[in-house]
């Protein structure tokens, strides 16, 4: 296999990039390094998905997006997923790479939360940034995806909640890609002192449904002792976007973090979410909706790693398939020696709609210790046809009837999710891409 | 508004490419109540789900009619939007969309786009409809017939029959593991139904649901045929005597058809 990302970008451009944005000098020196690691670094080998050739390489680097505009000046389509300006809290919107809109309530500013785009973050916080930035869950040298993301980190968010500080109101971020060449190139940074949380929900969209361009998102979260994360995410990049996300999180004593996860991509896309239990009595709780339609690749990895005692994961995973959609769907519960009395649970569900499409639930199970508790249920089917048969009989059509027979599948999961705003705009995109 | 009618000529219905109804007639117009009497396996059952359109049962044979338009060329939901209805023996289970939103559906599917039933009026009808059924009010909101037991399904097809209000309703022994209670309230909401404008197919083992709901007509199924059509007391004389009398009348020895056993 011969991906060439050998390069269009060089030391130079990379130096430039850095030295423009007024870049600490670590982050400088980590890009460079990542620069060069990326040339020898593999590609990541998910399971059972060929990414030879998929577009790694076509897109445009440089950031489109220039100006902050007033609420109203902002598109009608991002308006409607901040819903009312006064009402919608904290948000930050990322236009081609580039803040178009931000506001931060007092409330939070009194409470010395920190909520800002990744470009200022690394400038007026990075000191804090350096100390969790690809260092303790995602590494510069996983793989070449990852070395360049760290090379080529454009935009993002960094969100910052003090020791006891609990945030209510959702803090919401949404990145937007209207230029149709435009890569994503982000990072988002969740960091929770002790006994703190916080709810963070981010939308991802893009209209590249004919140009081609990459997404390399990758977001860390750590939660501290006792502190919870709520983390909401509705991917809807367009066709043309190749998409990498790796989501991870870091779990304290009592730490729990909670992801509520719709991967609607309409484009090849690569997911890794996984959360490292590392202190006793931590938690994670995975709900993920997904969608494969038209010819596109997917393939999902919901991963807990257990390491502290008494930690628990929980992993439910629902699918749907259209036309020759491919999908291969790993769930992962690894509990660690040493673990003891922790439970690790998933579940996954696929649903067929096309002969031509493929599903694969892989329920896997890696258990190093003896005092556990473990389950995990799989299956994928098509829709049954007396159940069409029955709700056709009542007058609905056959398009009706597998509406909502598919939304009665997922809605385990959307009903699951503890955000209205997530599952609003879940719902909303699924009647689009189930139709 | 023409009075409903549902003909029947000479009908055959195969399953997995065995013949189950061997040239079958019959007509039934709205006002009308009929009775399907037989012992099992005489084909009742298919008979109901062939006319209504299901997916496994193969018309070989015959013409279907309703309200003069060709039955047997319509979808399952069109034969349902021009006003035909099956109560079935064992309804789906659907889960994830509630009861309410179900029939919402299907009430809506019915109506012009623009049309749709208001969520108030929906409300107070279902509201309505099921304290005639005396289903308990969380039935609205939990997941079709998720759960539900025998006797709530069977309630559950009513409640959608009567707030479909179809033009002629096939009830596929909905009196089956009833017990007498539930069978007078299911008696109940099919008999808030009649009217010139709704005709009602009943097929059934047992003559005792029919001491409730009293048929005009009473036919006979033996071996995928009508075999014997009569008045209500055709009905008694079943319940009291059995079916042996018809068999030695016609001289037929087995009068089931395609049983496995």
């Amino acid at each position: 296999m011969s991906v060439d990302t050998s390069f269009k970008f060089d030391k130079d451009y990379v130096s430039k990039f850095s030295s423009e944005r007024q870049e600490p000098s670590w982050l400088a020196e980590l890009r460079l390094q990542a620069l060069e690691q990326a040339q020898s670094l593999p590609m990541p080998k998910p399971e059972k998905t060929k990414i030879d050739n998929w577009n790694f390489t076509e897109f445009k680097h440089e950031v489109s997006g220039n100006k902050q505009v007033a609420f109203h000046e902002l598109p009608e389509a991002i308006r409607e997923l901040i819903g009312k300006e006064e009402e919608a809290g904290s948000v930050l919107v990322i236009r081609n790479g580039a803040v178009a809109y931000h506001s931060v309530t007092e409330e939070l500013k009194d409470k010395g939360v920190i909520f800002t785009d990744f470009a200022t973050a690394v400038r007026e916080h990075g000191d804090l940034v350096r100390n969790y930035f690809m260092k303790d869950a995602v590494h510069v040298d996983e793989h070449r995806l990852t070395a360049l993301h760290a090379a080529l980190v454009s935009s993002g968010a960094f969100v910052y909640v003090p020791k006891n500080v609990e945030v209510d109101i959702p803090i919401q971020a949404i990145y937007f890609n209207d230029d149709g060449e435009t890569g994503i190139f982000n990072h988002v940074l969740i960091v929770t002192e002790d006994n703190s949380s916080v709810t963070y929900v981010e939308n991802y969209l893009s209209t590249n449904d004919e140009s081609p361009s990459v997404a390399n998102i990758v977001s860390e979260v750590f939660a501290g002792a006792g502190a919870k994360v709520i983390y909401g995410a509705v991917d809807n990049f367009a066709k043309g976007m190749t998409t990498y996300v790796n989501r991870r999180g870091r779990a304290a004593r009592d730490g729990r973090i909670e992801w509520a996860l719709g991967q609607l991509n309409d484009g090849n896309t690569i997911s890794d979410n996984t959360t490292h239990l590392v202190g006793d009595g931590s938690y994670t709780d995975k709900k993920t909706v997904s969608i494969g339609r038209g010819d596109q690749k997917q393939n999902f990895v919901a991963h807990a790693i257990h390491y502290g005692k008494h930690s628990e994961s929980y992993i439910l995973t629902h699918g749907v398939m259209k036309d020759t959609a491919s999908s291969i769907f790993n769930g992962i519960a690894k509990i660690e020696h040493g673990a003891t009395k922790s439970n690790g649970e998933q579940t996954e569900r696929v649903l067929m709609l096309s002969e031509k499409a493929r599903g694969d639930a892989n329920p896997i199970l890696l258990i190093d210790e003896d005092d556990v508790t473990a389950g995990h249920a799989a299956s994928v089917g098509t829709i049954d046809p007396i159940q069409l048969f029955y709700l056709m009989s009542r007058g609905i059509s056959k398009t009706e009837a597998e509406r909502l027979i598919i939304h009665g599948f997922l809605a385990p999961v959307v009903g699951e999710i503890p955000l209205e705003s997530v599952k609003s705009r879940l719902i909303e995109v699924i009647e689009r891409k189930v139709k | 508004m023409s009075t409903p009618n549902l003909k029947i000529e000479d009908l055959h219905v195969a399953i997995d490419d065995k013949e189950i109804i061997k040239g079958l007639s019959f007509e039934i117009n709205g006002g009308e109540i009929h009775a399907v009497m037989g012992p099992n396996g005489t084909g009742k059952s298919t008979l109901s789900a062939a006319l209504m359109g299901h997916p496994k049962y193969e018309v070989t044979g015959g013409k279907a009619f309703f309200n003069g338009e060709d039955l047997l060329e319509m979808d399952v939901d069109e034969r349902a939007k021009a006003g035909l209805f099956l109560a079935m023996q064992y309804p789906s289970e659907v889960s994830g969309i509630t009861n309410a939103d179900f029939l919402r559906s299907a009430i809506n599917a019915k109506r012009e786009e623009g049309d749709e039933i208001s969520l108030m009026k929906f409300i107070r009808e279902l509201d309505k409809k099921m304290e005639v059924l005396e289903m308990d009010s969380s039935f609205a909101h939990r997941y079709l017939n998720e759960g539900f037991s025998g006797g709530e399904k069977k309630r559950n097809e009513i409640l959608q029959l009567m707030m479909l209000e179809p033009k002629i309703a096939i009830l596929d022994e909905i009196d089956s593991g009833l017990d007498i209670d539930a069978l007078k309230i299911v008696a109940k909401g099919v008999n808030e139904m009649r009217s010139p404008d709704f005709g009602c197919l009943i097929i059934t083992h047992y003559q005792r649901l029919l001491n409730y709901i009293k048929p005009d007509k009473v036919h006979v199924m033996m071996q995928g045929r009508i075999v014997k059509s009569g008045g209500p007391e055709l009905a008694e004389r079943l319940e009291a005597e059995g079916y042996d009398w018809i068999k030695e009348e016609l001289g037929i020895e087995d009068e089931t058809v395609g049983q496995e056993a």
